[in-house]
């Protein structure tokens, strides 16, 4: 056979990420080593931002006096209970938007009404309503998830695929059956990446529901320090947030693989 | 069980789809309902299983369906319509579950329909773990499962390549000859109505009517692959349709 041909130049392959392990972590210690050396050589001023062993330090204290976990405690629950509150009606709000006209017709318009408020303005308000302790921190949490869950959910209802309802109804299930086996678990994709979003969302409300009367939780330790223009405690706080985020994250994403293992 | 359709005819506003189509489907029957693209016959096939209703003329049921039939006319879809997050098992007790059938009964039932469709060794799997032939013997094993009187079968073959569908019909051709069945049978593919079809039901184009009913006599278990007189049978309804079907190409689409 004749050898002479060219080999056809490749120019497949690419525009498909995918996940490389170590690599966020050693963008993360990187950009922490990189600030440390700055600050201790002196070009970045301790004014800008705090040496990372420092904050780093001010954690280990935190731990230490045992205030980490009293901060942590309130924080947590605010979370847990208000974004449950917003998630849970977010998620039952979209199902019956995504399947009655009615609801539809009246209740997205007003949805995208309430969606660009910050809800941190309305702060004020919940505490009128609903009293200066927990509840007004509940509100706040759950009002603040509620949109984007509601939002993210309709839209995952109407995608879920119309031949698989028609088949449950060539196979005479009931209404109640089909939304239950049908539509919830063909949303499902959808509401999850609606969470992921609402949860960091929540995430951030937190901060703002405990600038009105919290003596403990992480929101208030972050504020207290930020009127002080106490750094090292400002970063420290912010860190537990940006855990806190990391955190929730990888439990949906647990989810993910548990609830979504049938996706190709 | 019966089904007649009387004068059925429809309409998206102005626009006619189907006029006055009358039709007898006796039970333990075949009925192939071929046509050009667009002459309304996978909607025929929706009003006769009340997925969706005529403008004009009615279907009726004449009979009962037998006792033991859980879902009298019961599809079987072009895309296999199987929930991606249950297993084949799963799929199969979904349409179950709403007739209050559990527990050991429900498997037994399972285990019958999956041993008819060669599917036994599956049970388990996802869907996205079986090939388009595999999930079509699964949504024809579901279909099983609720006895049905009629079924209603919409391109149920269109999807998969024609080496999967020789395998198919042979798949039904030994179902139905074990226990027959009534089908309403709708495809655009000639081959697939003469070898499965006891009476093949021509439709001409938009909008779609009755242009004849041809009868095939010989047995569906007689019938082969590249039959001379299932050739002729075809070449004829080719012939019957050709034109129809080169107008009906050459339409603007509506909407």
């Amino acid at each position: 056979m004749d050898d002479s041909g060219k080999s056809v130049a490749f120019r497949g392959g690419g525009f498909a990420p995918k996940s490389r392990r170590w690599v966020g972590v050693v963008v993360f210690v990187t950009l922490v080593l990189f600030i440390e050396l700055g600050t201790r050589a002196g070009w970045i001023s301790s004014l800008s931002l705090p040496r990372p062993s420092d904050v780093f330090e001010t954690f280990r204290q935190l731990y230490d006096s045992g205030l980490l976990f009293k901060h942590l405690g309130p924080s947590l629950s605010r979370l847990t209970v208000g974004a449950i509150i917003g998630a849970s009606v977010g998620i039952s709000v979209g199902i019956l938007i995504g399947l009655f006209s009615y609801v539809r017709s009246g209740l997205v318009p007003l949805v995208a009404a309430i969606f660009p408020i910050p809800k941190i303005a309305l702060l004020p308000l919940f505490v009128i309503w609903f009293g200066i302790g927990e509840g007004s921190k509940y509100a706040l949490i759950a009002f603040g998830t509620f949109t984007p869950t509601v939002v993210a959910t309709y839209g995952a209802v109407d995608n879920v695929d119309r031949t698989l309802i028609r088949m449950g109804q060539s196979f005479g299930l009931s209404w109640w059956s089909i939304v239950r086996k049908i539509v919830l678990p063909g949303a499902m994709p959808g509401i999850l990446s609606g969470l992921r979003i609402s949860l960091a969302i929540a995430i951030i409300l937190l901060v703002a529901a405990e600038m009105l009367g919290a003596e403990y939780g992480i929101g208030a330790y972050i504020l207290e320090a930020g009127s002080l223009y106490d750094l090292e405690r400002l970063f420290a706080g912010v860190v537990i947030l940006s855990l806190l985020g990391v955190l929730v994250s990888g439990i949906i994403g647990m989810a993910e693989r548990r609830l979504l293992g049938w996706r190709t | 069980m019966d089904i007649r359709l009387d004068g059925i005819g429809h309409s998206y506003d102005d626009f006619e789809v189907m006029r006055d189509i009358s039709l007898d489907i006796s039970s333990g029957q075949i009925v192939c309902i071929v046509g050009p693209s667009g002459c309304g016959k996978s909607t025929l096939l929706r009003f006769i299983g009340g997925l969706e209703r005529p403008r004009q003329g009615r279907v009726l049921q004449l009979g009962e369906p037998p006792k033991s039939c859980l879902n009298p006319l019961t599809y079987i879809f072009q895309d296999f319509a199987l929930l991606p997050w249950r297993s084949v098992s799963g799929n199969i007790s979904l349409v179950l579950e709403d007739h209050g059938i559990k527990g050991p009964v429900a498997k037994e039932i399972i285990a019958d329909v999956l041993a008819r469709t060669k599917l036994t060794d599956f049970a388990k799997a996802l869907p996205k773990q079986l090939s388009g032939g595999m999930k079509q013997r699964v949504a024809i094993a579901r279909a099983l499962a609720v006895n049905p009187a009629v079924m209603l079968m919409d391109e149920p073959l269109s999807a998969l390549d024609s080496q999967t569908r020789e395998l198919l019909m042979d798949d039904l051709i030994e179902l139905w000859t074990r226990r027959p069945f009534t089908a309403v049978y709708v495809t655009h593919n000639l081959a697939e109505a003469v070898r499965l079809g006891h009476r093949v039901v021509v439709l001409s184009r938009r909008p779609g009517q009755i242009r004849e009913v041809v009868n095939i006599d010989k047995p569906l278990a007689a019938r082969e692959f590249g039959d001379a007189d299932l050739e002729k049978t075809q070449k004829y309804l080719w012939q019957l349709m050709r034109d129809e079907a080169r107008a009906a190409d050459a339409e603007l689409l509506h909407g």
